[in-house]
């Protein structure tokens, strides 16, 4: 820009300024209702209403069920009920699939191979036993779920249901201080923590979609989901006849998913009125007519653009975990491995809060992706109990199928029903995996808020899980 | 190359469709191969992503906007032998920049100065998606709107008369069903017309202010058409300045608004680039 040209601007700009203060402050109202003024003179030529009304009732008749008092929250529960027993139950087979072809077919051609080749044996420990099969065991766990979730999000999305959810829902977030449209992200949270911080792009306003993203976690993640199953069935199905075990279990199960939702408003409430202060905005919400979905669109743009791209963020955190849960347990120092030190370490801490060394240890192992936090604990514990015959050596992850061998296994580690209430109350209430705060950082672009995201949930895990664990040992004396 | 070819060239850069190529890398947007390339505007729950589909096929591409959280898609398409490269823009209900969305989809017109916007408007909400039609006309003259979901408008029996929006508007307006692919032939051939120069838009401007702000206007416009000769939209920057938008404050100092007034040397190079690979 020549030098004539910036005293020029710079002209234009006090111009500006003069002329702004001298036309008062309402400016930007005036200009808007002269834009809206012009849309209405134009639509009311250009739109002719021959006749009555004949705006079709199935809409209305809808909307009335959906967003009614009386009807619209038993069915927006049903709906989702429905919905996570789909994926739940209908992501099992493929999973079993994928493990099957992943774990039990090429892990062990590949470690034979790599036996064979004469390649040194910890080179292929680290790169097979322990980057293969971490990212194998997400794979298989996390792209069945996702596959099935997002499509039928995406579905509901496009029928036009969710715009209703948020109707329905936001006077519960109004009174939290967040945003109705956050109803919305903390469901996609129950299928990926990061994909639902990915969907509070929706939010508008910076406050309100902070306050989002920092809650999301308390979603009960499809993640976690499999550590709750398991944990229940051992732990509180088992109290109770076999023939109830199963529900109560589920319903066991449900009630920590219940309890993330409440800790989300909680959260949501807290911040509002203490470090995220502010209005809550309005946002005017459009009830769009119902539309037919369409169903191979909506397949191919939720798979590319939902699944493909959180299942690569895992896979990205994976590797290198599975490296390091290899290494802690194969690398000695003074005869022991480091996880052994580690657990020794953590112990006291873990047992302090009714938990032990061997879930801290693998928790944090865990960071990148909760789904091996139990094929971790399994090794971890394998390796400090001196167990054998079950498992495939030092720092190999494995899953066992067999309830009562698994029961054994878990009480030789010095574990109690304590232990298994406190580690699916952990299990829900701790950091986010690191594609989560990946995401996060990304999304937000701060780290302090990140660390705020990751933080905050560990502390209240920790005073929660110690809470239950004093009150416990009162009443068990 | 001789010298009267540079300047034949240079002075036909002005005119030649993608001489904006350097605000447009900004944007993310790279030009290699296309002719054209077309903004995808609207409101949300218009349609606008199944006119995006049905335009582009599978030949998409996902990603951010430079700089921001709000994702955008990007396709192209062949007509008539020119290539078109779509850009979706986010679904918005005004251009006041008052979310991350908004600010995209003005950023986009603003600076990456589309070849034509595609504005599709729901027929059975005329009014309110007019208010959008209305302040992407203030930013850019080449518009097609999409008169999309007929369909339903006819099933609530409202009757739209395309040719009063043509009148009023002074832009095409093409009624389509885009879910039946219904009218998105016309709509291609539209968007080529007003690409390739036939078809000239005389877009409509909004008259009504209060006259003190008229002639507040009317002062700052002439300043600023003075400074940046051949800046399309000197009354919306005015109506910018006036209202205090930062953004636009910066963008003068800056001088990316003088880049769109002018051609600089340097990019003439880059632009000549490109052209000729346009043109190969």
């Amino acid at each position: 820009m020549s030098a004539s040209n910036a005293t020029q601007v710079e002209e234009i700009l006090s111009t500006a300024r003069n002329l702004r203060s001298e036309l008062g402050t309402d400016l930007h109202e005036q200009l808007v209702e002269a834009v809206f003024a012009t849309a209405a003179r134009i639509a009311d030529r250009a739109v002719t209403r021959p006749g009555e009304k004949a705006r079709p009732t199935l809409d209305r008749t809808l909307d009335r069920l959906v967003t009614s008092r009386i009807w619209g929250f038993p069915l927006m529960f049903l709906l989702f009920a429905v919905m996570f027993w789909l994926t739940i139950s209908g992501a099992n087979v493929p999973s079993g699939w994928l493990a099957w072809l992943l774990v039990d077919t090429i892990y062990p051609v590949l470690r034979e191979g790599a036996a064979g080749l004469g390649l040194p044996w910890w080179l292929w420990g680290l790169a097979i036993d322990g980057m293969y099969l971490a990212t194998a065991w997400v794979v298989s766990v996390m792209l069945p779920p996702m596959a099935i979730f997002f499509p039928l999000f995406t579905l509901l999305e496009d029928f036009g249901y969710l715009p209703r959810v948020a109707f329905n829902l936001d006077w519960l977030f109004k009174k939290a201080g967040a945003h109705g449209k956050q109803a919305m992200t903390t469901m996609m949270g129950f299928g990926c923590n990061a994909a639902g911080v990915i969907a509070t792009r929706i939010i508008d306003s910076p406050r309100e979609r902070l306050i989002a993203i920092l809650t999301n976690n308390f979603a009960l993640c499809n993640g976690r989901w499999p550590t709750q199953i398991l944990i229940a069935t051992l732990f509180i199905g088992s109290l109770v006849p076999a023939y109830l075990g199963g529900m109560v279990s589920a319903l066991a199960v449900v009630g920590v998913a219940v309890l993330g939702v409440v800790l989300t408003f909680v959260i949501a409430w807290a911040l509002s009125r203490t470090v995220l202060r502010g209005q809550v905005s309005t946002f005017s919400l459009e009830l769009p007519p119902y539309r037919p979905p369409r169903i191979l669109q909506t397949l191919y743009t939720s798979i590319i653009d939902r699944t493909i791209l959180v299942l690569w963020r895992a896979v990205v955190w994976a590797l290198p975990a599975g490296a390091l849960i290899w290494l802690t347990s194969n690398i000695p120092i003074g005869g022991r491995s480091i996880a052994e030190h580690l657990i020794t370490l953590f112990n006291p801490l873990g047992l302090f809060v009714g938990l032990n060394g061997v879930i801290l240890l693998a928790y944090i192992l865990a960071i990148p992706a909760n789904e091996i936090v139990i094929p971790t604990v399994l090794m971890l514990t394998v390796l400090v109990t001196g167990t054998t015959g079950v498992g495939q050596g030092a720092g190999v992850m494995f899953d066992l199928q067999d309830t009562n061998q698994l029961i054994g296994l878990l009480h030789a580690g010095g574990w109690t029903l304590l232990t298994g209430v406190n580690l699916m109350l952990f299990s829900l209430i701790h950091n986010p995996c690191s594609t989560t705060i990946y995401t996060i950082y990304k999304e937000t672009g701060s780290a302090k808020w990140t660390t705020v995201a990751a933080l905050m949930p560990v502390a209240l895990g920790f005073a929660v899980t110690f809470l239950v664990a004093l009150v416990w040992r009162m009443i068990a004396g | 190359m001789t010298t009267p070819t540079m300047g034949a060239t240079a002075a036909g850069c002005a005119a030649c469709p993608v001489h904006n190529v350097a605000n447009l890398l900004k944007l993310g947007v790279t030009m290699d191969n296309w002719n054209f390339v077309v903004g995808l505007a609207g409101n949300p729950n218009t349609g606008k992503s199944t006119v995006f589909n049905a335009l582009t096929g599978l030949r998409q591409h996902t990603g951010n906007w430079p700089g921001k959280t709000v994702s955008r898609a990007e396709g192209g398409f062949e007509y008539h032998g020119h290539r078109y490269k779509l850009v979706d823009l986010p679904g918005t209900y005004s251009l006041l920049a008052a979310s991350p969305d908004e600010e995209a989809a003005r950023d986009f017109l603003l600076f990456g100065r589309p070849d034509v916007t595609l504005v599709v408007m729901d027929a059975t909400r005329v009014e309110r998606n007019l208010n959008l039609v209305l302040q992407v006309l203030e930013i850019t003259d080449r518009v097609v709107v999409c008169l999309n979901l007929m369909d339903e408008a006819r099933r609530h029996g409202l009757q739209v008369d395309d040719r009063t929006l043509v009148r009023e508007l002074g832009v095409p307006v093409v009624p389509a069903s885009a879910r039946y692919r219904e009218g998105l032939d016309q709509v291609l051939q539209a968007v080529s017309e007003v690409a390739t120069g036939q078809f000239v838009c005389k877009p409509r401007r909004i008259q009504n202010e209060p006259s003190e702000l008229k002639r507040a206007v009317a002062d700052l416009t002439t300043r600023i058409a003075s400074a940046f000769p051949g800046l399309p939209n000197a009354r919306w920057v005015a109506l910018r300045l006036l209202d205090g938008d930062e953004r636009i404050i910066q963008a003068i100092r800056k001088g990316e608004l003088g880049e769109l007034g002018s051609v600089s040397p340097s990019e003439t190079a880059t632009t000549e680039a490109a052209r000729l690979q346009v043109v190969r």
